[in-house]
């Protein structure tokens, strides 16, 4: 059932482009939404009729043989966010056609987002760490080609790269981290690790299986220092900054953390990096919101912020500080999916994203205005929203730790009011002034899903003691590794966390009041922002590039005989140093003894050589190599291999006129080679033949096994049906191999064909 | 290279030589041959037309375009591959047909494939050959 429903978006996407061929944007829209809509009305059945006590794996073999299985597991933390990515998925499929409009662009758009969304599912129900790693790297992967959507514009491609490599890297990681417990626990499979722990624990491997996953979680999550990447990524159309670099993707690193919390929970070093990474995020996520003008650089700094209190509170690890977490993580998916979306409906009615010119939108669009106005109140913290829940929760366990995270805890509350107001509030409530296109509001496409995903957060807030209590029950007993008791309320009476809250909205609406000075903040900590980790990317990537352009222009020169000297002294330095250095000499069997007709093909091939090297012209030198071709291929008829002798006799005719017809292109036949360089060849090319030699009459001395050859003999006519060994075993025991190699030969007649046209071209 | 005598000669040769190379596709099995060679000996026959008539007419006596060769050559034996899968078997694994055909004794999907690879090799050859002594850009330019 999981395997179907993780299987539906990458089904339908093939057929995207048949829906919408003749479509407008937002038909299409409507159509597609009912996938992400359905797939969520399955998960809240799945999610309403769940018993924790009786959760079992749904597995199908896949790659028995290394032990990765599909396997699925539906418990309440990954069908809360199946409903997340599924609900708001519904939101952005609607959203997006309207604002994207007719076109190719626009069912491209559809192709990606559809198959992130299945990725992005896969990683939420998967049960096997390697299946989990590759739908990980699918949402990279997809990401990326979102975020590189407008591939037109330089700084979407920047911005594209830039998450592939970061959070890429973190796959790798993540992989490396996977394959280590692989190499402890002998299992893939994430129930049993969870089941039985103590074997991780106690291995010696602990410390660098913690750092690699937390690598891999902290890059996709993108926490301090691998944080530059979000903010860029705001590149994309808006929809996809809502549904990946907000709601969902970035997620799937808090996401990892909080399904392997039950396995390392306790351990110093996974607490202490989890709350000291998550709290500097936090803090800095919130520092950098402050300057921001763009709507969705506020929406992506805070964003930025949020996650990193998430992965904060895992590290707290106590019952309340996971609950708040879950209840966090989902008023945040609610409220920030909600203001992107109608940042993207503002912009495309008024063509602008900047507060400073945006201002008396209520009254031209009421829908978004309502929708802004109550995600912007959760997000502040505001009674009745789910936001106030989550805040409440987090003062409180806030209050509980250390105090310089308590602190930092406030810090971020005060700025994320502050960002609220900008970002919900302010739009429809500042005075009106002149914005590039005249504002309207949009249909219902571009309204229908805010509305809805906003008001989910007010109902949510209001049922905060039944329907939220059991949602986070459900989802926070996998992230503790046991049942935790759950009980949330809206209204908590008058206590010192309610005045916090107070304390932080006053705060928060001061610093709107001051906002004109902070966004001069630039001039002021400007250097900051760039400090350090984004700077160094650049470096890197820099350093890289130049390292990549030196080696090419090294290796890759362009003349076939410095290719040929670098492979051949590779080889003779590498395997023939080797070689001689354990060959031994009186082992070496050598009968000198030998028929008249061997003697005349052995000289007629080193006659052919030897003609080849002092030949005159080309033609010569082409024929003098048919000619140690021809005795090659007698040679063979000697031995009794007459299927080589038949192909070997083909080729040379072939390669013969081959030649010729590419020297008809080169220029004049010239002496280029001075006295020292044919030295040097001449050592280098008797060398290899020595080595091959030696390496021949070695061969013979050492007994090697017959089992093949044994088998081949004995099956080609019962198994194979031909009496041909050569031929049965090129067409039927080893036709794989040969399906590979006459691939490569149709790959390299296109290489050709591309390499002459080219130079033609050029030419 | 084209002459009246090399042009007559070829239009007798040329029969002979893809009897030829058929000949050594279907017998691959049990004699020496193959797909290989077969395709080798095909190619070599269209090259032989090629030198004496020059491309252009080669291509129209071809019908198909090398490339497509290629191609078609690749789906036949992945054909072959994917007939086993159907049959409920591994990829790959041989299925023989009982009836006895003249001449080449029995057929199976080894026989295909080697077809596959006799298209392939032909096509491959060909283009290159095509694709290196094809002169008539560069006589425009």
């Amino acid at each position: 059932m999981t395997l179907f429903q993780i299987l539906i978006p990458f089904l339908v996407a093939p057929f995207v482009p048949l829906i919408g061929k003749k479509r407008e944007g937002r038909e299409l829209g409507i159509i597609l939404a009912f996938i992400p809509f359905l797939l969520f009305i399955s998960f809240l059945f799945e999610f309403i009729n769940l018993k924790p006590a009786t959760i079992t794996p749904e597995i199908y073999q896949w790659i028995p043989s290394i032990g990765v299985d599909l396997a699925f597991r539906s418990d309440g933390l990954s069908l809360l966010f199946g409903l997340i990515i599924t609900g708001i998925g519904t939101a952005v499929f609607l959203f997006a056609g309207g604002y994207l409009g007719k076109g190719m662009e626009t069912v491209k758009f559809y192709i990606y987002i559809l198959i992130f969304m299945g990725a992005m599912l896969g990683i939420v129900f998967s049960d096997n760490l390697l299946l989990l790693f590759i739908f990980w790297e699918l949402t990279s992967f997809s990401s990326f080609l979102l975020i590189g959507f407008k591939h037109k514009y330089l700084a979407s491609r920047y911005a594209a790269l830039q998450a592939l490599l970061v959070t890429g890297i973190g796959g790798l990681s993540l992989l490396a981290g996977v394959i280590l417990i692989n190499s402890v626990t002998g299992t893939f499979s994430i129930s049993a690790i969870i089941s039985d722990p103590s074997m991780l624990r106690e291995s010696s491997l602990l410390v660098p299986i913690i750092i690699l996953i937390l690598g891999g979680a902290f890059t996709k999550s993108a926490q301090v220092p691998f944080h530059f990447w979000l903010p860029n990524a705001m590149e994309a159309p808006t929809p996809v900054s809502a549904y990946l670099h907000s709601a969902t993707m970035v997620k799937a690193g808090v996401f990892l953390v909080a399904r392997l919390n039950p396995v390392f929970t306790g351990i110093g070093l996974w607490n202490d990096s989890l709350m000291i990474f998550g709290g500097a995020t936090m803090v800095v996520g919130a520092f950098l919101a402050l300057k921001q003008t763009d709507l969705k650089k506020i929406l992506a700094y805070t964003t930025l912020s949020v996650l990193g209190t998430l992965i904060m509170l895992t590290g707290y690890g106590s019952e309340i500080a996971l609950t708040t977490m879950i209840v966090y993580l989902t008023a945040h998916a609610l409220y920030k999916g909600t203001l992107f979306l109608t940042a993207g409906a503002i912009d495309h009615s008024t063509g602008t994203r900047d507060v400073r010119i945006l201002g008396g939108l209520l009254k031209k669009m009421p829908f978004t205005a309502y929708a802004g106005i109550v995600a912007a109140f959760s997000m502040a913290g505001i009674i009745p929203m789910v936001g106030f829940v989550g805040k409440e929760l987090l003062y409180e366990t806030a209050m509980s730790g250390e105090p310089a995270l308590f602190f930092g805890v406030l810090f971020a509350g005060v700025i994320m009011v502050y960002s609220a107001i900008q970002a919900g509030i302010h739009p429809y409530f500042a005075p009106e002034k002149e914005t590039p296109l005249s504002p309207h509001e949009g249909d219902f496409t571009l309204t229908a899903g805010t509305v809805t995903a906003a008001t989910m957060g007010l109902i949510l807030g209001i049922l905060a003691s039944n329907l939220l209590t059991g949602m986070v029950s459900l989802a926070v007993s996998p992230v503790a590794g046991k049942t935790v008791d759950v009980s949330l309320g809206l209204w908590h009476g008058f206590n010192i966390i309610l005045l916090l809250s107070l304390g932080t909205i006053i705060a928060g609406y001061g610093l709107y009041t001051v906002r004109e000075k902070l966004y001069l903040l630039p001039q002021v900590y400007g250097p900051l922002e760039y400090l350090m980790p984004s700077k160094l990317y650049d470096k890197a990537l820099n350093l890289l590039m130049f390292t990549a352009r030196g080696q090419t222009s090294f290796f890759q020169n362009g003349y076939l005989r410095n290719y040929i000297i670098t492979i051949f002294a590779t080889a003779l330095l590498l395997v023939g140093g080797y070689f001689f250095y354990h060959l031994d000499l009186t082992e070496l069997v050598i009968d000198p003894s030998m028929e008249m007709y061997e003697a005349i093909a052995g000289v007629v091939i080193i006659a052919g050589a030897i003609i080849a090297t002092v030949a005159k012209s080309r033609l010569y030198a082409v024929m003098a190599l048919g000619i140690t071709g021809l005795g090659v291929a007698l040679v063979f008829i000697l031995y009794g291999a007459p299927d080589l002798a038949l192909t070997q006799l083909s080729i040379e005719t072939l390669s013969v006129i081959l030649f010729v017809l590419a020297i008809y292109k080169l220029p004049k036949f010239l002496k280029l080679s001075n006295r020292n360089s044919k030295i040097r060849d001449l050592i280098i090319a008797s060398t290899m033949g020595v080595f091959i030699t030696f390496v021949i009459l070695a061969v013979y001395v050492h007994e090697h096994s017959t089992e093949l050859k044994n088998f081949f003999a004995a099956e080609s006519l019962p198994g194979g049906k031909g009496r041909n060994i050569v031929n049965v075993i090129l067409v039927d025991f080893r036709a794989i191999d040969t399906m590979g190699e006459i691939m490569v030969l149709g790959i390299a007649a296109i290489g050709i064909f591309g390499l002459v046209k080219l130079v033609r071209k050029g030419g | 290279m084209s002459t009246l005598i090399l042009r007559t000669a070829v239009k007798y040769i040329i029969p002979g030589m893809f009897l030829f190379s058929l000949f050594l596709l279907f017998r691959g099995h049990n004699e020496p041959g193959g797909g290989f060679v077969g395709g080798l000996v095909a190619a070599a026959a269209i090259i032989l037309y090629t030198l004496a008539n020059g491309v252009e007419k080669a291509e129209k006596m071809l019908h198909v375009s090398p490339q497509k060769l290629i191609a078609a050559g690749l789906l036949v034996a992945l054909l072959a591959g994917i007939t086993g899968w159907i049959a409920g078997k591994e990829f790959m694994t041989g299925i023989w047909l009982d009836l006895p055909i003249p001449v080449m004794g029995k057929f199976g999907t080894p026989v295909l494939f080697d077809i596959g690879v006799y298209l392939l090799v032909t096509g491959m050859v060909v283009k290159v050959i095509f694709t290196l002594a094809d002169t008539r850009e560069e006589g425009n330019q």
